[in-house]
């Protein structure tokens, strides 16, 4: 929380632009979309599914304008800080890659194998990824987690977790 | 005198073993989860909501009133400790908080914190019993070009808040929008924005946003900048208080009470603005103001006091008119609507036993917080020192099998991540999250109203705009967004009066 840096001695961040050309795609997709549906209008529904998607598509074409000008005055959003957060580094995207990787193992083995196995993983890769390295130790930690939250949730709560290859076993 | 006979109809239907069992297991996790760094009360009501998804309407209830409360404590324990808040509305209990702590005064300090939220949780939690009804009345004589009136005002709240940038917040509750629109639409059955998925035809699950963008968005920013040392932890006995810490502290509760409650009530209120002004309040009225920043009692009773009462606060437009103003009441509305209750006025005629259930929860749950802090203080202390690693992959961990768990299918599982980056982007470029969520949540409502107030006027655009009730409400939201420039043309005229900036 502490006080933004001048705006004049900060760099100028220009990945902004990045944002207002996100924004304008998103516009130009809900438009593009809007267009392809039928008009159905009637007197119980004057104005059909139409008109507020093509609002917000210019609304946000206008934003990336706006948004775009702004950056170019020199306007920049402060990132968010944190207890962990150390604001000041650069994104670590190894990290970052490694978490998505552990993320997309348990999202395509989570039906097929089941939320014990997946889960495992995913605990286990996340924590590989943050950097620790008590491989063993977080091995036990990561299958302790996926079998207690499966009988307690799935089993005990009747939440929806796939039993996957394990069933009958668990 | 109804309200009191329906209130104690609520603590009728809260009082049973099982019930307050859970009430405390909401509270214990609550504060827990809420203890940890870097989870917010938001992200913990969203971690936890998969543990309520067995259970009846009524019992879920009654935790997440548990979950609500010990979330709100737990954070505030985590910036008194660590000196770096989770949210802006902790930020001024940070500043003295943690100087007390620092200067061996942190028993007094969490336990001022939990009284203090005690006392201003438990008189918000009253004035919400007597207040709500009253604003429920006067919501049901509204009609749809009001409630859409009230929506844009709750739009144009979020996106204005104090000393963020205004453009950036409009962004981000474009993009919220847009992704309530995904789904089928529920007048004419047409698919907007699904891609041809058939799962998108039922909409993005509010929970997966949620859960997207608080807990993956986070874990993923702060994995991208993980702090090698984590800061200390200042350890901590039993929290106490002396007799003078008494006196100096039960009048800044109360008034932070006052500031809180009715700002935080308001459509377009909020945390941060009261506990600002109790702070500030606080040093001007304050017999030791050489203490403020240095760690005075008076800086943490009070703005402690108005976040917690402002919390209750926010509970009124939520039960009373289904709008969330703050992150932790919109996932909680999330989580009311995947048990298919809508909040709103009509909540209380159909739903009065859950309604008055939860309010009885709210009261007990907040007894149970105070009974617990005290004592558990330093355990809760400990989980400070849980390895980052294990957090943030716990968390990842936690956030996906609450998504999958909503719909089990795997394709939530890619949504998540998706927003997941979404949020980390937000971060990153200091786009607010908090009016993504609510034009997620109002998005679909505000269109429907809008689309009723055009079918009652016959396609007549002048049907929006409505009567005096909305009129009220466009000259405010006028106000909110001239405001920059009012503020500016004052501060020409007085510039001697030099007011204090927000640190933002």
């Amino acid at each position: 929380m502490s006080a933004a840096e001048a705006p004049g001695e900060a760099r100028r961040d220009t990945a902004q632009y990045g944002v207002c050309g996100f924004l304008a795609v998103v516009g130009v997709l809900v438009i593009v979309d809007a267009a392809r549906i039928q008009h159905i209008a009637n007197s119980n529904d004057p104005i059909g599914p139409k008109p507020v998607p093509i609002v917000l598509g210019v609304l946000l074409l206008v934003v990336a304008v706006l948004y775009a000008v702004d950056v170019a005055r020199g306007g920049t959003g402060e990132a968010e800080a944190g207890e962990d957060v150390d604001v000041t580094s650069a994104v670590d995207w190894r990290t970052v890659l490694l978490l998505i990787a552990a993320f997309v193992v348990n999202l395509v083995l989570i039906d097929p194998l089941g939320w014990v196995i997946s889960g495992t993983l995913l605990f286990w890769g996340s924590a590989f990824a943050l950097g620790s390295r008590h491989h063993i130790r977080n091995v036990f930690i990561a299958v302790a987690l996926s079998l207690i939250t499966f009988y307690a949730f799935a089993i005990g709560l009747g939440v929806n977790l796939p039993a996957g290859v394990l069933q009958g076993i668990l | 005198m109804d309200n009191l006979t329906n209130l104690l109809n609520g603590f009728g239907d809260v009082l049973t073993p099982i019930n307050l069992l859970l009430a405390l297991l909401g509270v214990t996790v609550g504060t827990a989860v809420g203890v940890l760094p870097g989870i917010g009360p938001a992200m913990t009501v969203a971690l936890l909501l998969p543990i309520t998804y067995g259970m009846e309407p009524v019992q879920a209830f009654i935790m997440f009133a548990g979950i609500f409360y010990g979330g709100m404590y737990g954070g505030s324990t985590t910036s008194i400790l660590l000196n770096t808040p989770g949210e802006s509305s902790s930020v001024v209990t940070a500043i003295e908080g943690n100087k007390m702590a620092r200067a061996g005064r942190a028993a007094q300090a969490l336990a001022t914190a939990a009284i203090g939220s005690f006392v201003a949780g438990t008189i918000g939690t009253l004035l919400l019993v007597l207040v709500a009804p009253q604003v429920v009345k006067f919501a049901i004589s509204l009609g749809a070009p009001d409630y859409l009136a009230i929506m844009l005002l709750a739009f144009a709240g979020a996106t204005s808040v104090l000393g963020s940038s205004r453009i950036r917040g409009f962004a981000a509750l474009l993009l919220g929008l847009v992704i309530g629109l995904v789904g089928i639409d529920k007048v004419t059955g047409q698919q907007r924005l699904t891609l041809g998925i058939p799962q998108l035809a039922d909409g993005i699950d509010v929970v997966v946003v949620a859960v997207g963008i608080f807990a993956v968005g986070e874990a993923l920013w702060v994995a991208a900048h993980l702090r090698r040392n984590p800061g200390t932890v200042i350890p901590v006995g039993r929290p106490w208080m002396g007799k003078s810490d008494w006196r100096r502290s039960w009048k800044p509760w109360l008034r932070g009470t006052a500031y809180g409650f009715p700002i935080g009530a308001l459509p377009a209120g909020g945390a941060e603005i009261p506990t600002f002004l109790s702070y500030a309040t606080e040093k001007k009225l304050s017999k030791h103001p050489e203490e403020f920043g240095h760690g005075a009692i008076e800086g943490v009773a009070g703005p402690e006091a108005a976040n917690n009462a402002s919390a209750a606060g926010t509970l009124v437009p939520m039960l009373a008119l289904g709008l969330p103003t703050n992150a932790t009441a919109a996932v909680m509305l999330a989580a009311f609507t995947s048990y298919g209750i809508q909040p709103g006025p009509l909540l209380f005629q159909r739903e009065p036993k859950l309604v008055w259930a939860l309010i009885a929860s709210l009261f007990i749950g907040n007894l149970f917080l105070l009974l617990l802090n005290l004592p558990l203080a330093p355990a809760w202390a400990k989980l400070l020192q849980i390895p980052r690693p294990y957090l943030y992959a716990g968390i990842i961990f936690f956030a996906s099998m609450g998504a999958y768990a909503v719909n089990a299918q795997p394709l939530d599982l890619l949504l998540l991540l998706v927003l997941g980056l979404l949020g980390f982007a937000m971060r990153r470029f200091g786009l607010p999250v908090l009016p993504l969520i609510i034009g997620v949540i109002l998005g679909p409502i505000a269109e429907r109203q809008a689309r009723m107030a055009l079918q009652l006027s016959n396609g007549d655009v002048s049907g929006l705009i409505g009567g005096p009730v909305a009129y009220v409400i466009y000259a405010v939201i006028l106000l909110m967004i001239a405001w920059p420039l009012i503020a500016k043309l004052r501060r020409k005229i007085m510039t001697k009066d030099v007011a204090y900036s927000a640190p933002q």
